[in-house]
């Protein structure tokens, strides 16, 4: 399998896709781009001009004519062949696959891995690979899901949560777990990766298509212009033959940006696949460019995640000990990482072995509930111990906090952290014991990166479950611009509706069922692949790496590619006035001399000027080849300077460029003989 | 005093005037175009036209009412020009023909006001003024309705309706340009512009007498300087003594012409809520016109061209009365406003300040443009540029919280296309044809010119003439005729259909991200692609004209 990779040099690149540049003059193919359309006529007609009165000039004109096609289809093939080397690593992982599928009466029989419906149950063992999108439904194990990520530590899918979720084509590395199937073979993630990544279902994006519009009215201005100028060159009595008015009607037309616009879009999506982000349409890139509002789950997101205990602050009347043993014993069995965090603090706080005394026998476990909103447990000598936020304390000891206690859990939710309260119940007297101090931590580098949103003119509005207190101090902290505190899916699909009635466009990530909705309502919605296939059936883009912080990225490669397509528009037109300048005296000079004077290129003869005009038109495609594939540096900064910039070096430098390249080029090519 | 210093002088009076009116007057206009109250006789024209003036349209709606009274106006022009003999005052001359007369008729309706005959010894008294002082003032006003359209599009958001076509009209008549014209034909007749309803019998240098026409000469001149008309009573236009006698009525006249376009700006910013923006806008206008100003007053005063250099000054074709300074500043701002009435014959200008007043129209009348058609011309190149300059910050295009979609610029991108495309379709079948090289005035390079100008001043809705062309040939008078037509109906169309896509949006907000418009940074840019756009187009077909004969510096 020969690959094209980001790694081979350009250079190499463009050579590979020579044969696929070749094979896109079809005309047919090229009726997508009118304006290519137009060159590719005018190739033909000037190839028909220099068969019937060959000269020199008119094969060297017709030759770069149709270089110049082929120059801008190769940008596109070398675009596209990025794409199909990603597809092709993909499908490697579509190897045809073999299921253990499990009937109703849990007998189990073997089938192809395209048999399977939607629904079946099908059980995948270590060293296997499975057959098909599912959720898991029973076990734990390690999955490899490198061939889809790139990611080659193997992650965690159990049954139940928001972690159920696996892909097909990726292979079970430890343990057992019975899946069970959520999409048709054929429709999976990985067949939608894969026609996605070679771009077989690209359509014209909104601003491709009004851009394409002022192309193809550009081309009409052009064409009328040129088509005039034969009357009005032969009433000067210098008529015009077809070859050098098609020559300035390619020179004129948008052929740069028209060459590298599909190109461009095409890269933009590649450049989102680099970070492991897919996008569902090209539409949602360029809505990623307009995002001015994004909302950010603070969990996992702007925290790390993992509220730490950091103090613990107890009640008037109990021993600092007492609280630490207490929230220590009521933790024991409490395996997230706030509960553990609570045993390693009460731990290394006592100085005790090990993680201290395991639970006496008989202990009762009790788990958190949304109803409770408390944990604990009840130990066999009748004592109740619970811990949970404030108002849950406050309802299960049927009293009002201690006002210290209070005071304490105030200061704890000032400071942005989560005071959880301890208490117990011994032979029905109820006794609040104090508070721990869960502290959230922002995580490194997002100060900065939330302070260039703002510079982009973006909102953060950081979305938590967490208290408006807590909440508010954690945002402060880390610089989002507005929170939305106990936030229910409810409030965040209010949230995006009342944003985008104000006009502005909105980006979420998100991985669990009920992040679908409004992953379906928001402009951009970023699926974690980690998540729930309803999650990523909602979301026009999907994230790899399961990394919310790729929102960012996101945002960065839609703006950057609405930029490289301004860009390079902008070079394109602003190119015209120095071909005038070559075309136009070389065409009149000999019915009207003082026309000369316009050549201030002093270009050798009109033969060479036109020539060399022609030339860099069809060269400077393939200059660009590389800004279209990369894209134009995007920096965070405010619109009017990133304008200013942007039209410095490609207006004014539009300008310039190609009054040094056409005399560049005729230096060389007044050398030749027929030419001069 | 010096040339110089009363050239500058003048510019410096109309400077000066233009700024003191422009808040006052877009202001008014703001208030015209927004107020929800009626005067009395709005109401008795309503009620004549069986209107509800409370009832909006849509933009559908607009395009319609605004097209049926358009071919309605056409219509009965053309009768009043075929039929005069049958009106009073008719000073027994026959009717036109009908070639002419659909020409003339097109013209006047289309603000255009070219002028293929001599008003004087063609038209009675009452088709001068029931037939073309009418169309002077409600072609006007049509222009300004659709100005106003373009702005609720932008004021607006998520609405279906534009406002009523009928009552913009009528208000921009009745409050706007009527009072204006009345005043101004007041000060004109102080001036000394006749207002009589018979010929003059004047003695002549050479001691006898000569009978000179007169006529209802400052109500019409006075409207037809405010309208950006430019169709003049007499076949001089105002080169004529009686049309415009001192340097006095000629800096009136200039100031007229540009008075309404250039407050426009400030009843756009006004009604956008931005008035920064209408500055910028204006600024950009302003800049244009002055760079045209510069060069072409620079050709004239330095007498470019060796005729002019063996002459010592290049006085033919001008009056003694005004001088270069004041012919090319009257050349420039009719050029600049589709106004089309001349003080001074720009055929025979030097070759570099022809060719800057044929090109200073090329730039599509936007500087400041005709009245309405000014500033809905801007904004169009406005949103050109903030279509491309926008993609380049990183954000689909938006001007002032609209979204430039594709919807909207197929609108902009006809509307760019359609004025050019006229202008060399016109010029390349013209040129094609050998009648045309008998037609013109002169031969090789000038006489190219000549076609050139023709048919930019009728598409672009100027009117004024390179002179030296006969152009009462059927070929012309049609040809003309429709450049007019089209040049002035197909882009007003599609500013309304624009206007209601924009109107139809919701706006978005503006931020740190977003393109910012109202900037010295955006003016250049609409400047420049204003200016980019009519090079990249008539480069060669300027270069074969005027550039060639500039360069040259022969005789013509």
């Amino acid at each position: 399998m020969t690959r094209t990779s980001a790694a081979t040099p350009l250079s190499r690149q463009l050579v590979q896709q020579l044969p696929a540049a070749l094979r896109k003059l079809d005309p047919r193919h090229l009726w997508r781009s009118p304006v290519m359309f137009v060159v590719w006529i005018g190739s033909l007609v000037t190839t028909v001009s220099a068969v019937v009165d060959p000269s020199v000039f008119a094969v060297a004109i017709a030759v770069w004519l149709w270089l110049t096609v082929v120059f801008g289809n190769l940008a596109e093939a070398v675009a596209e062949g990025r794409g199909k080397a990603q597809a092709d690593s993909l499908r490697a992982a579509r190897t045809d696959v073999t299921a253990r599928r499990v009937a109703a009466d849990g007998s189990e029989s073997v089938v192809a891995g395209t048999e399977l419906a939607v629904g079946d149950l099908v059980r995948v063992s270590a060293g296997e690979v499975i057959p098909g999108d599912g959720d898991v439904v029973e076990g734990v194990a390690t999955v490899d899901e490198s061939a889809i990520t790139g990611e080659s530590a193997p992650v965690v899918r159990e049954a139940g949560g928001d972690r159920s979720a696996v892909t097909g084509g990726t292979r079970v590395l430890s343990d057992e777990i019975v899946v069970r199937i959520t999409s048709a073979p054929g429709e999976t993630f990985l067949d939608r990766m894969i026609s996605l990544v070679e771009g077989a279902e690209r359509r014209k994006t909104p601003n491709e298509i009004a851009l394409s519009i002022l192309l193809v009215s550009l081309t009409i201005i052009f064409l009328l212009a040129v088509v005039t100028i034969s009357p009005m060159a032969d009433y000067a009595g210098a008529p015009q033959p077809t070859v050098v008015l098609v020559a300035l009607l390619v020179c004129l037309i948008p052929t740069t940006i028209g060459a590298l616009l599909s190109a461009i879009g095409i890269a933009g999506m590649d450049r989102l696949v680099r970070v492991n982000v897919l996008a569902m349409s090209g539409r949602a890139v360029e809505a990623a460019g307009d995002v001015s509002t994004l909302l950010l789950d603070k969990t996992g997101t702007i925290t790390y995640g993992n509220r730490r205990a950091s103090r613990f602050v107890p009640a008037e009347g109990v021993t600092l000990a007492e609280l630490t043993e207490a929230a220590r014993i009521a933790s024991l069995a409490d395996l997230t990482p706030e509960g553990r965090s609570i045993v390693d603090l009460a731990v290394a706080d006592t100085g005790a072995t090990g993680t201290g005394a395991p639970l006496p026998d008989g202990a009762e476990p009790v788990e958190f509930t949304a109803q409770t909103r408390m944990s604990g447990v009840d130990l066999p000598d009748g004592r109740e111990l619970r811990k949970g936020a404030g108002s849950a304390v406050e309802a299960w000891s049927g009293a009002a906090l201690p006002a210290e206690v209070g005071a304490a859990g105030y200061e704890i939710s000032m400071s942005g952290g989560t005071p959880l309260l301890v208490a117990e119940r011994r032979a029905g007297d109820t006794r609040v014991l104090g508070v721990v101090h869960l502290k959230d931590v922002v995580k490194e580098g997002m100060v900065e990166r939330f302070a260039e949103l703002r510079r982009m003119g973006i909102r953060t509005v950081m979305v938590t479950g967490d208290n408006a207190l807590t909440a508010r101090a954690i945002a402060a902290e880390a610089g989002v611009d507005d929170v939305l505190a106990e936030a229910t899916p409810e409030d965040k699909m209010r949230l995006i509706r009342e944003e985008q009635s104000g006009g502005r466009l909105v980006a979420m990530t998100g991985d669990g069922t009920n992040d679908a909705p409004a992953l379906a309502a928001a402009d951009v919605g970023v699926a974690m692949a980690s998540g729930t296939s309803a999650a990523k059936e909602a979301g026009n883009m999907v994230d790899l790496d399961s990394d919310p912080t790729k929102l960012i990225d996101v945002v960065r490669i839609g703006k950057q590619l609405l930029i490289t397509r301004g860009a390079l528009t902008t070079f394109s037109i602003a190119n015209d006035l120095a071909k005038y300048f070559a075309i136009v005296p070389a065409m009149f000079v000999t019915a009207y001399p003082s026309l000369d004077a316009l050549n201030v290129m002093r270009l050798a003869t009109p033969e060479s000027a036109i020539l060399s005009a022609v030339i860099f038109n069809a060269l400077v495609i393939v200059g660009l080849i590389p800004v279209a594939l990369k894209g134009v540096r995007s920096r965070a900064a405010d619109a009017a300077s990133v304008l200013r910039r942007n039209l410095l070096v490609f207006g004014v430098g539009g300008v310039v460029v190609p009054f040094v390249g056409i005399k560049l080029i005729d230096l060389l090519v007044s050398q030749i003989p027929g030419i001069r | 005093m010096s040339d110089t210093v009363s050239g500058l002088l003048t510019i410096a009076a109309l400077l000066t005037l233009l700024a003191v009116v422009y808040v006052p007057l877009g202001d008014h206009m703001a208030r015209v175009f927004t107020s929800t109250r009626h005067l009395r006789v709005e109401r008795a024209l309503y009620r004549v036209g069986g209107i509800d003036p409370d009832a909006e349209q849509s933009a559908r709606g607009y395009v319609l009412s605004l097209v049926a009274f358009s071919v309605v106006s056409i219509v009965l022009l053309l009768a009043i020009l075929v039929g005069q003999a049958a009106l009073p005052w008719d000073r027994g001359l026959p009717g036109m023909p009908w070639d002419m007369a659909v020409n003339t008729a097109v013209s006047f309706v289309t603000n255009t006001n070219w002028q293929s005959y001599a008003g004087e010894s063609t038209l009675g008294f009452a088709t001068q003024a029931l037939g073309l002082t009418v169309q002077n003032v409600v072609s006007a006003a049509v222009g300004l309705a659709v100005a106003v359209a373009l702005v609720r599009g932008f004021a607006r958001a998520e609405s279906s309706t534009l406002g009523s076509f009928w009552v913009d009209l009528v208000r921009g008549t009745v409050r706007v340009l009527l009072p204006l014209a009345l005043v101004a034909a007041v000060l004109l007749l102080l001036g000394g512009v006749v207002q009589n309803l018979s010929d003059v019998t004047v003695r002549a240098l050479g001691g006898g007498t000569q009978v000179v026409p007169g006529g209802l000469v400052a109500s019409q001149e006075a409207v037809k300087q405010l309208g950006t008309n430019g169709g003049g009573f007499f076949n001089a236009n105002s080169a004529h003594p009686f049309e415009n006698p001192t340097a006095l009525t000629n800096l009136l006249q200039v100031f007229l012409m540009l008075v309404v376009p250039v407050s426009l700006t400030r009843t756009f910013g006004t009604l956008v809520g931005s008035r920064r923006q209408g500055l910028v806008l204006l600024g950009a206008m302003g800049v244009l016109w002055a760079g045209a100003l510069a060069v072409t007053t620079w050709a004239e005063v330095g007498g470019q061209g060796q005729a002019a250099q063996a002459a010592g000054a290049a006085m033919e074709g001008k009056e003694t009365r005004f001088g270069e300074w004041a012919s090319a500043l009257f050349a420039v701002s009719t050029t600049g406003t589709s106004t089309g009435a001349v003080n001074a014959s720009h055929d025979s200008m030097s070759p570099l300040g022809g060719g800057t007043v044929m090109a200073h129209m090329m730039l599509g009348e936007v500087s400041p443009g005709g009245v309405g058609s000014g500033l809905y011309g801007i904004l169009v190149a406005a949103i050109l540029a903030v279509f491309v300059a926008g993609l380049m910050v990183g954000r689909t295009p938006e001007l002032l919280g609209k979204k430039i979609g594709s919807r909207e610029m197929t609108y902009v991108a006809l509307y760019t296309l359609v004025v050019p495309a006229l202008v060399l379709v016109g010029i390349g079948t013209a040129i094609a044809l050998p009648s045309t090289a008998d037609a013109m005035g002169n031969p090789g390079g000038h006489g190219f010119s000549e076609v050139v100008y023709a048919f930019t001043s009728a598409a672009n809705n100027n009117g004024s003439a390179f002179g030296g062309i006969t152009v009462t040939s059927t070929f012309f008078q049609l040809t003309l005729a429709a450049a007019m037509l089209l040049g002035r109906f197909v882009p007003i169309v599609l500013v309304v259909l624009l206007a209601g896509s924009l109107a139809r949006q919701r706006r978005v907000p503006t931020t740190a991200g977003t393109l910012p418009t109202a900037t010295l940074l955006f003016g250049g840019l609409v400047v420049g692609v204003v200016l980019l756009v009519s090079a990249l187009t008539f480069f060669p077909t300027l270069a074969l004209g005027p550039v060639a004969e500039a360069l040259t510096g022969a005789p013509r």
